[in-house]
């Protein structure tokens, strides 16, 4: 499981320069800690609580999809970042809890009836929710306890829930704005590349002689 | 030698004065651009004197800065703040309002000319975006009832069609390759809003000349409508006597409507109307203060819409 950061070539592994997992939540929160700095200093525009909300929820899909490319990178171009795939993972759900808390305290003002009218009847919110709420158990099984007690294989299967998360993050994105702008579609299409490469390959693969439980 | 007498001169071939002086003015005028290329932007903008207005709310104006800074303006992208950064390159001067359609002495009015024949006026107003933000922006304008009385309209023309420029070369967002809206961008009231006196022309903000990214060199106020019925940099308006196509409504008509009236119980089909945000008060801790009818203009407006069924006419 914990494979090394690693490009194959020609059959031949060779170790990507190591950089310890922590610099990775250490550089994945430097946003974060730039906008609320930014926030507070009184330098995020005209509008700057929405420019925070918007940049956190930003930051998770960001992350959410760099979740999503470890595993074609290794597939197609052999190039192995497996052992930071759980910092971004949990990096993307640290982000969507502060776009979420933002959105509470900041944007709505903890008004309780505001926010479950929004749950309830806008679309994008019920849609944003949901995701939240699919990467809650995903977050809470990303340690090795987790995969020892669940087994590996139900391990997987409940992960791939990712899935349905980044389709909901990036709907969303597109289901926020006026009209169709063109940066939430392009993160939309990255998405659906993301999945339609999984997809195919699941296809294509079918032949392969499975395995039959004993 | 043949020297011409001066009778052999045709008249044809005499300069006219008219050309003359321009030849004059446009010296003037190309040593005036040379000038304002050297000098930073925000001082092209020219003062304009203006009276004070009852119409004016005293709420606290949002800064300068915030309204010239966040912007829709589509034709310059779609970022709050690409028309600040982009719409410098819209030629504003000359600029004409073609007026035509129903009325009795259609006409081409120079934008100078408005401004010099009319009793501007500073009217602040509340704006509010149907995205849920709200500003309070000093507008130097005059009543678009005054420009619709100096063209007499028709008996028939019942509504007043609005048009922007539409300059692939000076617009960069509108010649993307999936167009966020049709070009030009449209808009529309009916005759007796139009004539309302809270509806201006405005030509200003701040005491000076509209910048480009508030839609210069002209655009429209309608103070108890969401600020996308202000059409900007405005170059025809045509009185008709069917309901115009309006640039929103083409792009999703379930969200936007002809009338787009301010309205806190009549929600966005993705979004609460109920509430506002207002630019520039307290920052990262803004508190959403509750949106009024009509935007709060309901005693000058509301009889416009009597009987009618707004949740129908949104």
């Amino acid at each position: 499981m914990a494979g090394r950061a690693s490009v194959q070539a020609d059959g031949k592994s060779f170790a990507l320069p190591q950089v310890p997992k922590i610099a990775v939540y250490i550089v994945g929160f430097i946003p974060a800690v730039w906008l609320f700095y930014a926030g507070i200093t009184d330098q995020l525009g005209a509008d700057p609580m929405r420019y925070l909300e918007q940049g956190l929820g930003l930051w998770a899909l960001r992350f959410l999809i760099a979740t999503l490319t470890v595993t074609p990178l290794r597939q197609l171009f052999n190039v192995n970042l497996l052992r930071y795939r759980r910092a971004l993972g949990l990096l993307a759900f640290y982000y969507a809890v502060l776009h979420l808390l933002t959105y509470l305290v900041l944007d709505q003002g903890l008004d309780g009836p505001a926010i479950v009218a929004d749950i309830v009847k806008r679309p994008y919110i019920t849609i944003g929710m949901a995701t939240f709420v699919i990467l809650v158990p995903l977050a809470v099984t990303s340690n090795n306890a987790a995969i020892r007690r669940m087994g590996g294989q139900a391990w997987a299967k409940l992960h791939r829930l990712v899935y349905l998360a980044a389709i909901g993050a990036a709907l969303h994105f597109v289901l926020v704005v006026k009209s169709w702008p063109p940066e939430p579609l392009v993160y939309a299409a990255i998405v659906a590349a993301l999945l339609g490469y999984r997809l195919i390959r699941s296809l294509v693969k079918k032949p392969s002689p499975r395995r039959r439980p004993a | 030698m043949l020297i011409r007498r001066p009778t052999d001169i045709l008249p044809s071939e005499i300069t006219p004065r008219e050309v003359y002086f321009n030849r004059r003015q446009w010296m003037v005028g190309a040593a005036g651009l040379a000038l304002a290329a050297a000098l930073p932007k925000g001082l092209e903008a020219a003062p304009l004197s203006a009276a004070k207005s009852p119409f004016s709310t005293d709420e606290k104006k949002t800064s300068r800065e915030d309204v010239t800074s966040y912007n829709n303006y589509y034709e310059f992208g779609t970022g709050k703040e690409d028309p600040a950064a982009k719409a410098g390159s819209l030629k504003t001067s000359p600029w004409t309002v073609k007026v035509d359609g129903m009325v009795g002495k259609p006409a081409e009015f120079a934008v100078e000319d408005l401004i010099k024949s009319s009793a501007l006026e500073e009217r602040i107003y509340r704006m509010r975006c149907v995205e849920g933000w709200s500003m309070v922006i000093p507008w130097v304008g005059f009543p678009l009832a005054d420009l619709i009385k100096r063209v007499e309209p028709l008996g028939s023309a019942k509504y007043v069609a609005f048009e922007t420029a539409y300059r692939p070369d000076e617009m960069p967002g509108v010649g993307s390759f999936f167009p966020v809206l049709e070009w030009p961008y449209v808009e529309g009231l009916r005759l007796d809003e139009a004539m309302h006196p809270l509806t201006i022309l405005a030509v200003g903000l701040y005491g000076e000349t509209l910048p480009n990214q508030n839609g210069a060199p002209i655009r429209l106020v309608v103070p108890w409508k969401y600020g996308f019925k202000g059409i900007k940099s405005i170059t025809r308006i045509s009185f008709v006597d069917k309901q115009p196509e309006t640039s929103w409504n083409k792009q999703a008509a379930n969200e936007y409507g002809f009338y787009a009236n301010v309205n806190p119980n009549v929600d966005h089909p993705r979004w609460s109307q109920a509430t506002e945000r207002r630019i520039g008060e307290g920052g990262l801790f803004v508190k959403r203060r509750p949106t009024l009818m009509f935007n709060g203009y309901a005693e000058q407006v509301a009889s416009l819409y009597t009987g009618m069924d707004l949740r129908k006419f949104y």
